[in-house]
């Protein structure tokens, strides 16, 4: 049997963010949380391959206890159990100190792992380094934004684009793999599937005592990079706004922005040619 | 005038050659991608507050040719390991090489293009030299304390966070092809080149990734991500051929044209067209934005455009929100006007 380990993230679902609308900022105590949308790809990939392989997925994620919820989600698309890292010690860890926790974790909990899959990025942060650092930490191979994966005993094919090179790739299993966004478009998670994963309680919580690991090299004390400040940028922007006639507005636009159109363009534009026209 | 010496990778620096700016020559994509010519640019602005020298490192085979042009655009020394073996990139052992060589000339900075290579080579580089990084920066300073203050960016653009790495070196920092302006080439400028041995075979990593193929695939939509004008559009122009509009449009304007999903999925355009999370990034100077409502998923690919004009009849939707000029109007009807109107404009 196969053993897969997938990687999740809970964000905030930030299409329904709710933003102050006086300052331009977010609310984010007030958001919703959701798997990580790259995350959800990378387990929709572990899915397929589940398909057609004999395997078992655990997923696992970091973060507060509210994240179990997409641990729930994940069991309901599919996955066979989670683990859920929780300790507010881990609070405020940087990719480097996350990858490291991930890696003690699936060391002591999964040591028989075969494949890990990780998301390729994430939509808070959008940093896209705890895969690489992850497999650096494991000393395992390690393939980024992979879009198609063929097994075949123990080599895994895969196929990507970076850099507009399109590249066929092999390793030999165990290894980690993050998922890009263009392929294994997620499903959609069965109603039942939720409850039934409710029932089947199949979620370890595990702190840092737990696993084992020193509290000093975990969170945001551990971490080497510091956050100064976070703020939404502030545009210079007016944000006019037009109402009325369509040709009043068009001319409008030409009268009040036809510089910046004709130098976009690389063209020159003529001026005031609406005025010609109505004499 | 421009100097070249050979060191064995054992040779320890010199004080001079420690406390750096390092920017990694990232060379693949050269003539389409010049985000290691603009690195150097900002790592000189950088260099002088800190007093620090710009350097580039390269790894490869046959690059005399890049090592030049990082003279000529600003680096000051270039060490460069060309070796037949390293011919083609590959993430395993350009990490290895690179951590190896900072891991000894403890830059103080190391600055490396958010390129699809770069954003899986640095985190790793990262990782063994167990240091900070952030991802995709959008500004790089300097502050008075003389460390690295990086603006990187969350939620889609949505926000910028600033961070510093205070305790460990080298300060790392990925930043986003176009964030920088190059320095013009100079062939007068000088610099000194050091080429750096490659270690024994036996220190080399064995590669567990193979690569069966690579194929460059220049991609014709490519153009979408560099286009000065961008005609997007979106479920509010109606029907396929209401779309149709757009594509005369941006030929106006010498664009390209970009869509949202729901216009992809109903085939009123190509996949190759879609703008957002699960499409392309885009950075016009120029936008127009035609019916759309601005999910996060297309905003967030959109933010970095200059300018944004959005036509939607509902004032309060999202895109209407973010847009520079936001036009209460069918959107359809707006641009036939704005076509008609361009077409008088631009005769003879
Ligand atoms: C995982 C995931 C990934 C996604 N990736 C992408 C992506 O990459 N790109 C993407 O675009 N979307 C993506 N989406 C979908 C995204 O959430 C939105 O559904 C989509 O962007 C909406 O497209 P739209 O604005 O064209 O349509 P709608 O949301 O339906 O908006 C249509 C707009 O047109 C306006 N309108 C209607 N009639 C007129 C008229 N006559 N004149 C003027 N205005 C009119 C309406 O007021 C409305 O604002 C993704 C979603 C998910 C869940």
């Amino acid at each position: 049997m196969l053993k897969l380990v997938v990687c999740i993230k809970q964000v905030p679902m930030v299409s329904e963010l709710p933003w102050n609308s006086k300052t331009g900022t977010l609310r984010r105590e007030m958001a919703e949380g959701m798997i990580n949308p790259a995350c959800k790809h990378a387990l929709e990939s572990a899915l397929v391959l589940k398909q057609e392989h004999n395997c078992h997925i655990t997923v696992i994620t970091m973060g507060p206890p509210m994240a179990e919820e997409v641990l729930y989600e994940a069991i309901a698309m599919g996955a066979d159990c989670g683990i859920l890292l929780t300790d507010p010690r881990m609070a405020g860890a940087d990719t480097l100190i996350t990858s490291r926790t991930l890696a003690a974790t699936i060391e002591t909990r999964c040591p028989d792992f075969d494949l890990i899959l990780c998301g390729c990025h994430t939509s808070d942060s959008e940093t896209g380094q705890v895969g690489p650092q992850l497999a650096e930490n494991m000393n395992i191979a390690g393939a980024a934004y992979i879009e198609h994966m063929e097994l075949n005993g123990r080599t895994l094919r895969m196929k990507r684009v970076v850099d507009e090179f399109l590249e066929t790739l092999e390793m030999d299993l165990p290894g980690l793999v993050t998922i890009n966004t263009r392929t294994y478009i997620p499903r959609y998670v069965p109603l039942d599937g939720l409850q039934n994963a409710f029932e089947k309680q199949d979620i370890k919580l595990i702190d840092a005592d737990e696993l084992g690991i020193d509290p000093k090299t975990i969170g945001m004390k551990a971490s080497p990079t510091r956050i100064l400040d976070v703020y939404s940028p502030v545009e210079e922007k007016k944000n006019v706004v037009m109402k009325g006639a369509v040709k009043k507005m068009v001319d409008r636009l030409f009268d009040e922005y036809g510089d910046r159109i004709s130098a976009a363009i690389g063209k020159d534009l003529k001026t005031h040619d609406h005025d010609e026209e109505q004499t | 005038m421009t100097t070249t010496r050979s060191k064995p990778d054992t040779d320890m620096p010199s004080s001079k050659e420690k406390n750096n700016i390092w920017v990694f020559g990232d060379y693949r994509n050269y003539f389409r991608n010049r985000v290691t010519l603009q690195l150097i640019s900002r790592a000189r602005e950088l260099a002088e507050k800190t007093g620090a020298k710009v350097c580039a490192v390269v790894f490869g085979h046959d690059l005399d040719e890049y090592v030049n042009e990082y003279i000529a655009h600003g680096a000051q020394i270039v060490y460069v390991m060309d070796d037949p073996s390293l011919k083609s990139y590959n993430v395993e052992s350009y990490v290895h090489l690179m951590a190896d060589l900072a891991g000894k000339y403890m830059p103080d900075i190391l600055l490396i293009g958010a390129t699809s290579f770069g954003r899986e080579f640095a985190p790793r580089v990262a990782k063994r030299l167990s240091t900070g990084l952030t991802a995709d920066c959008v500004g790089l300073e300097i502050n008075d304390e003389k460390l690295l203050v990086q603006t990187a960016p969350a939620f889609g653009g949505n926000l910028l966070a600033k961070i510093i790495t205070p305790n460990h070196k080298p300060q790392m920092a990925t930043v986003r092809p176009g964030t920088f302006t190059e320095q013009p080439h100079d062939d007068t400028c000088t610099g000194e080149i050091v080429r750096v041995l490659l270690p024994e075979s036996d220190n080399m990593p064995k590669n567990r990734i193979r690569v069966i193929s690579s194929e460059y695939q220049p991609q014709r939509d490519k153009k979408l991500e560099d286009a000065a004008v961008v005609v997007c559009g979106g479920r509010g122009m109606g029907s396929k051929k209401k779309f149709k509009k757009l594509f005369d449009l941006a030929r106006l304007t010498d664009g390209e044209t970009g869509a949202t999903r729901p216009v992809v999925y109903a085939r009123w355009a190509g996949h190759e067209t879609l703008v957002g999370q699960a499409g392309k990034n885009i950075r016009p100077q120029i936008l127009f934005s035609f019916g759309i409502s601005g999910a996060i998923q297309h905003t967030a690919a959109v933010n970095d455009s200059d300018f944004i004009i959005a036509v939607n009849k509902n004032p309060n939707a999202a895109m209407m929100k973010i847009a520079d000029v936001a036009i209460v109007a069918d959107a359809n009807q707006f641009c036939s006007a704005l076509i008609r109107e361009l077409r008088k404009r631009l005769r003879d």
